[in-house]
């Protein structure tokens, strides 16, 4: 009878666990996450404080140039296509609305405040991103499984320095020359569908244009490309460096992986960082 | 002896709950090449990567020149590495920069050579390594023993003291494998370098070795030279030695050392101690220039071809052979006195004429620059013995009365 209500005791404390470990699951789940998250943010941030220490070498001008080419020259035609459209839809939009309001003359203050100030750094980064942060992802996570980067290990190279340094420096100075560009673009895109095609007044659109932007904007707008840049450089840099350290994945499979988190991560990072760094310089 | 140039001293390497190496210890020599060889996933490249440094141990220590890695300075340690250069398994080679670029890049990044010099150390080091015509292609658009010979020409740009070749033959057909061995070894007669080779290519390595150690259940069971393998008795042998050297057999169609010596013993149990048997040594004269004139590949091809031959020819009739040197075989006659064996001899030397020496110069000109022309000779010697006595002894009287029975001078363009 004894033995028969201690077996009992023992089941129920053993389904008491059970449902505990349930309810926690949640929870544990979450604390692991966010530890994984701080953990990889920490180790990004060494990474990039790393990979800018390497900078400064006289040989790294020729790689920069060459990843200038390849983040800022090569992203050109993309960033005037999408620079040029959005402006298009901005000025159709605008138009419409503000028609209703009879204030059609501010849709020149509409459209370059919100590529300025917003679209142009957001959309900018996140096209570069599709564009060049997957393809950088890629690259150095196949020359990670390939064994490409302990090769440089043993002839003594940095990989840091050769690798990495080059394509934050490249990317620091291209996202707000492309900026400037998808800025630029954008406001001929609102000039065409809403001067052009709509017919609203061209001089008071270039006017407007003209008078509501100040000189905080642009710098604003600079200040947030150069974060996303540091941003997206780094995410990308870095899923493609310790391609081989993930857990869910392996070989070629981890470098498709890591390159779709580079992009999923960026893009959402940027999105919280224009916020924080909105909410900073406004 | 003298302090060895690399030493570990129970080194324990563990991935998670597995344990790769335990406890191991092992001394690499200056000047030689050793070869670490062990079953495949067994250790092996794990090893060699703590010797260049991209993996640490978790317990034990590694000596460099009997120095502890992990008790000197950033500096010295780097110094150290410096000195060495690795050659990966996979190559490694950058597919995004041509087989040139990849040579430099050491160079490039490492040295204040100017471009010039850089140019001329690339352009020697691709000549070497008959990569001439290819320098300007991507990895991509090379075989995979072009791909090997432009890695090698990476890791000798630098002109390193220590060379690790992480499995150099893998991948490649006989010849090719015999043909990268033999550059290694050439190279590493030529530059002096300390090469530490893993393979598991038993026994065409052993040639070009002079230490061999064994990785077997994560530790080292054998240190010591070629010939002392012969003779060590360890489950290691048997699970791993005669693995490779069956399917060495069926490769090339010869025993290895130490299944001639089986087959030696046996056949001599069965003969009484006054009865005789004889012994042929073979050798294919200059293997260095038929190397330098015709390359690697051609004088492995003429190697393998005159080891064929050999064997079909004497295999018929109740001999058998091994390969004793890189450019050396010998054939064991057991029922066969000296005049008996002087009238194979004379058949063979007939058959090598009319046929053989055509093949083995066949082989050679398929892998052969066009227009490369030299002289292939062939010695022979034979020798009677005893069952009571040494086969080594008799090798080596065998050897010592070797004469030409063979030569083939091409034409210019043939």
């Amino acid at each position: 009878m004894e033995i028969s209500a201690k077996g009992q005791s023992s089941a129920e404390s053993k389904t008491a666990r059970r449902l505990t470990k349930l309810l926690l699951s949640p929870f544990t789940a979450v604390g692991r996450t966010a530890i994984s998250w701080v953990n990889n943010s920490g180790a990004s941030a060494i990474f990039l404080v790393l990979a800018l220490k390497k900078t400064f070498w006289h040989k790294q001008l020729a790689k920069i140039v060459q990843q200038l080419y390849f983040i800022g020259a090569s992203s050109t035609t993309i960033i005037l296509l999408v620079g040029f459209f959005t402006g298009m839809v901005l000025g159709l939009q605008s138009y419409h609305a503000l028609v209703k309001l009879g204030a059609q003359g501010a849709i020149g203050t509409l459209v370059a405040l919100s590529l300025v100030r917003e679209l142009g750094p957001v959309l900018t980064a996140i096209m570069i991103t599709a564009r060049a942060g997957s393809a950088i992802t890629a690259e150095i996570g196949v020359q990670r499984i390939s064994e490409q980067i302990d090769a440089l290990d043993t002839m003594r190279i940095d990989p840091l320095r050769y690798l990495i340094s080059p394509r934050i420096i490249a990317a620091i100075i291209s996202f707000p020359l492309l900026t400037a560009l998808f800025d630029l673009i954008g406001i001929i895109g609102g000039y065409t569908s809403a001067v052009v095609l709509l017919g609203a007044n061209a001089g008071t659109y270039l006017h407007r244009v003209q008078s509501s932007l100040d000189m905080k904007d642009l710098t604003d707008g600079f200040v947030k490309s150069v974060v996303f840049a540091v941003i997206v450089v780094t995410v990308c840099c870095y899923q493609g460096y310790f391609t081989h350290m993930r857990q869910d994945s392996h070989g070629a499979k981890a470098v498709g992986v890591s390159t779709t988190s580079a992009v999923v991560l960026s893009s959402v990072l940027v999105l919280v960082a224009d916020y924080i760094v909105t909410s900073l310089l406004i | 002896m003298d302090t060895p140039l690399i030493e570990f001293k129970n080194v324990t390497k563990r991935f998670g709950r597995r344990t790769i190496l335990e406890g191991v210890n092992l001394k690499i020599y200056e000047g030689e090449v050793t070869t670490i060889i062990g079953l495949s996933g067994g250790g092996k490249t794990v090893l060699l990567k703590h010797i260049i440094g991209l993996i640490k141990p978790d317990e034990g220590t590694i000596l460099f020149r009997g120095k502890p890695l992990n008790g000197m300075s950033k500096s010295e340690v780097d110094a150290s590495l410096a000195q060495m250069s690795y050659m990966f398994q996979d190559n490694a080679l950058f597919d995004s920069l041509t087989v040139y670029e990849n040579i430099a890049l050491p160079l490039r990044e490492r040295t204040t050579m100017t471009k010039a010099e850089i140019n001329r150390k690339v352009m020697a080091r691709i000549e070497q390594t008959e990569l001439t015509d290819s320098s300007r292609k991507f990895p991509s658009e090379l075989s995979g023993g072009m791909q090997k010979r432009a890695a090698l020409a990476r890791a000798l740009v630098i002109d390193p003291t220590i060379v690790l070749f992480d499995e150099p033959t893998s991948g490649q057909d006989p010849v090719r494998k015999n043909a990268i061995l033999g550059m290694i070894a050439q190279y590493q007669r030529k530059f002096g370098f300390t090469a530490i080779v893993v393979s598991h290519e038993i026994p065409d390595v052993y040639f070009i070795s002079n230490r061999i150690l064994a990785l077997y259940g994560r530790n080292i069971v054998f240190q010591g030279t070629p010939e002392e393998l012969e003779d060590f008795d360890h489950p290691f042998k048997d699970e791993v030695i005669r693995s490779l050297e069956g399917l060495q057999k069926e490769l090339t169609g010869l025993h290895s050392k130490r299944q001639f010596k089986v087959m030696y013993h046996g056949q001599m149990k069965r003969r009484a101690l006054r009865d005789t048997y004889c012994v042929a040594v073979f050798k294919l004269e200059s293997l260095d220039t038929i190397i330098e004139k015709l390359g690697h590949e051609s004088a492995q091809e003429a190697i393998q071809s005159m080891g064929v031959f050999i064997d079909k020819h004497f295999g018929a009739i109740g001999g058998f052979s091994t390969r004793r040197s890189i450019n050396e075989f010998v054939t064991v006659f057991p029922y066969s006195e000296l005049d008996e064996a002087e009238d194979l001899l004379e058949d063979f030397v007939k058959d090598f004429q009319e046929h053989g020496i055509g093949e083995i110069w066949a082989g050679a000109r398929e892998r052969a620059a066009p227009g490369m022309c030299v002289d292939f000779i062939i010695l022979a010697g034979l020798a009677q013995g005893q069952p009571i006595a040494e086969i080594e002894t008799i090798i080596a009287s065998a050897e010592s009365k070797q004469k030409e029975i063979g030569r083939l001078r091409c034409a210019a363009g043939e």
